[in-house]
């Protein structure tokens, strides 16, 4: 399966280190103690430039999900893409890995994990038992 | 003072142009401004996207353009389109020029594809969608998408009834690619998938090569220019906290496309017109949903209501709103939605190709960014 990698900049840095270090790190402001995701240098509620990496629990529900054809090249596998609401209170996108695809609901219960695709680490969401 | 669209201009739209980004804008915009019955030396301003690949330098030199002393660039992409006209107004009524130029020319088959994977691979802000294979447009919006269908309850063939219209309207428009090539709803069924359960390639817009190209004035100036005057009666864009130019996922609720709606509180309060007194819609559509997201944030029927107001005609020759009455850039072109806003001036004008008798009042909207353009 191939994968674009992730461009990193300052302000993303510190959640690619995370995922490298199989930690789902999430913004939050150290002033108004608002998360945010995805990273960026200033708080939207309050302005305040500082904040700390706080690692998310991984839990959540699916928000919304496509089967995206062709992914990344012609003729790759088809792959889920889930937007998850996490119980934190942010929204990510990543991948919905064992599911099949007729068991794709939005409000499915899942949970973050990590691992390597095309040699690049990334992080992923599978089924949640509640 | 109230600031007018006097010209108009165009290349073909083509899959394969055979020439340059630059001349094709340079084509489109002699065409614009010899139809406004201006010259080159009567352009002191300019506006094209920040997107766009041709510098203002080399336009102004290639045009024979003596000096620009207003420039400027929308953001957005294609949701932006219609910020080109709000600037170039902007700066006729504040008197930063006189005469402005706007633009978009691209090679968008031929060249730089906006549905290819890696676009966007080198942007940090991509980072958090492209590598989970959510690499193209139709994908990145396809998550809204889905909010809104599953809401209502909509399924693929619902959105290919839209596709069905657009392309009804291109078969009888020569300028469309997809002129005498209409399709039924078997044919848009039949098309492949690109974003499961939501898109199939007939629900996806064109890729184009091609230009257009406006001249924005004042309305005292239009009297002595040959072509009527189509007035902006209302010209807005609109950015929320949150987003992003393809995509808002961290608003609540993505079954409504919450930008449009903000954008239809300005359009209508500025030009006093409600969704009722308009004769034409022009809506930008790089997917066919968008459409139906748009008709109810810009008011035009209620939450929901967009399915049973395309499925009954009401959109088509004839309905109660005709929309994208050159085919859209589904049939039509895909010149970032530019080619949508020069359909409002034709239909103005009494020329276009599907003309709606008596047209007086259109309304152009890329979803952020919009007009309402009307006869002075």
């Amino acid at each position: 399966m191939a994968v674009i990698p992730p461009a990193i900049d300052r302000d993303s840095q510190f959640f690619w280190d995370g995922v490298r270090a199989g930690q789902l790190l999430v913004q939050r402001c150290t002033d108004c103690a608002e998360l945010r995701h995805p990273p960026g240098p200033a708080c939207p509620e309050c302005g305040c430039l500082a904040w700390k990496a706080e690692q998310s629990a991984g839990c959540g529900t699916v928000y919304s999900w496509v089967l995206s054809h062709h992914p990344t090249e012609a003729d790759a596998e088809p792959r889920v893409v889930v937007l998850v609401d996490l119980e934190d209170g942010v929204r990510m996108v990543a991948n919905l890995l064992g599911v099949p695809v007729a068991e794709v609901t939005n409000d499915l219960p899942v949970e973050v994990f990590f691992t390597e695709v095309d040699g690049v680490p990334l992080p992923m969401f599978r089924r949640r038992a509640v | 003072m109230d600031a007018i669209i006097a010209g108009i201009g165009q290349t073909e739209f083509s899959k394969n142009s055979g020439r340059s980004r630059l001349q094709l804008a340079v084509e489109a915009a002699r065409a614009a401004i010899s139809d406004a019955g201006l010259t080159p030396a009567d352009i002191d301003g300019s506006v094209t996207f920040t997107h766009d690949e041709n510098d203002e330098s080399a336009v102004l030199t290639n045009l024979g353009i003596p000096r620009l002393r207003f420039s400027s660039r929308t953001p957005g992409g294609g949701g932006g389109s219609c910020a080109t006209i709000q600037h170039a107004a902007s700066a006729v009524v504040s008197g930063q020029a006189s005469a402005v130029l706007v633009w978009r020319a691209f090679n968008e088959r031929s060249e730089s594809r906006f549905g290819q994977p890696t676009q966007g691979a080198l942007d940090p802000a991509w980072s958090f969608h492209l590598p989970f294979g959510l690499d193209t447009p139709a994908k990145i919006y396809g998550l809204t998408f889905q909010r809104y269908m599953h809401r209502y309850g909509l399924t693929n063939a619902d959105f290919g009834e839209y596709t069905v219209v657009a392309r009804q309207y291109a078969a009888t428009n020569p300028n469309a690619w997809f002129y005498e090539r209409p399709i039924t709803i078997e044919d848009h069924q039949a098309s492949r998938w690109i974003v499961e359960p939501l898109l199939r390639l007939l629900d996806c817009c064109q890729e184009s090569d091609g230009g257009v190209a406006l001249v924005v004035t004042s309305a005292d100036r239009a009297r002595d220019l040959p072509q009527p005057a189509a007035r902006i009666a209302a010209a807005s864009s609109m950015y929320l906290r949150g987003g992003h130019h393809l995509f808002n996922y961290h608003h609540p609720d993505l079954s409504t496309f919450v930008e449009a709606e903000s954008l239809a509180g300005e359009l209508w309060a500025q030009s006093g017109y409600g969704p009722s007194d308009m004769d034409v819609a022009m809506i930008y559509e790089n997917f066919s949903p968008v459409v139906f997201m748009q008709l109810e944030a810009l008011g035009f029927c209620g939450p929901g209501e967009a399915r049973d107001l395309i499925a009954s005609g009401g959109i088509g020759p004839g309905g109660r709103i005709p929309v994208n009455t050159n085919g859209g850039l589904l049939g039509e072109g895909y010149i970032h939605g530019m080619n949508n806003i020069v359909e409002g001036v034709r239909q103005l004008r009494g020329t276009a190709p599907n003309q709606v008798a008596g047209a007086g009042r259109v309304l152009v909207s890329a979803g952020c960014s919009g007009l309402v353009l009307d006869r002075p």
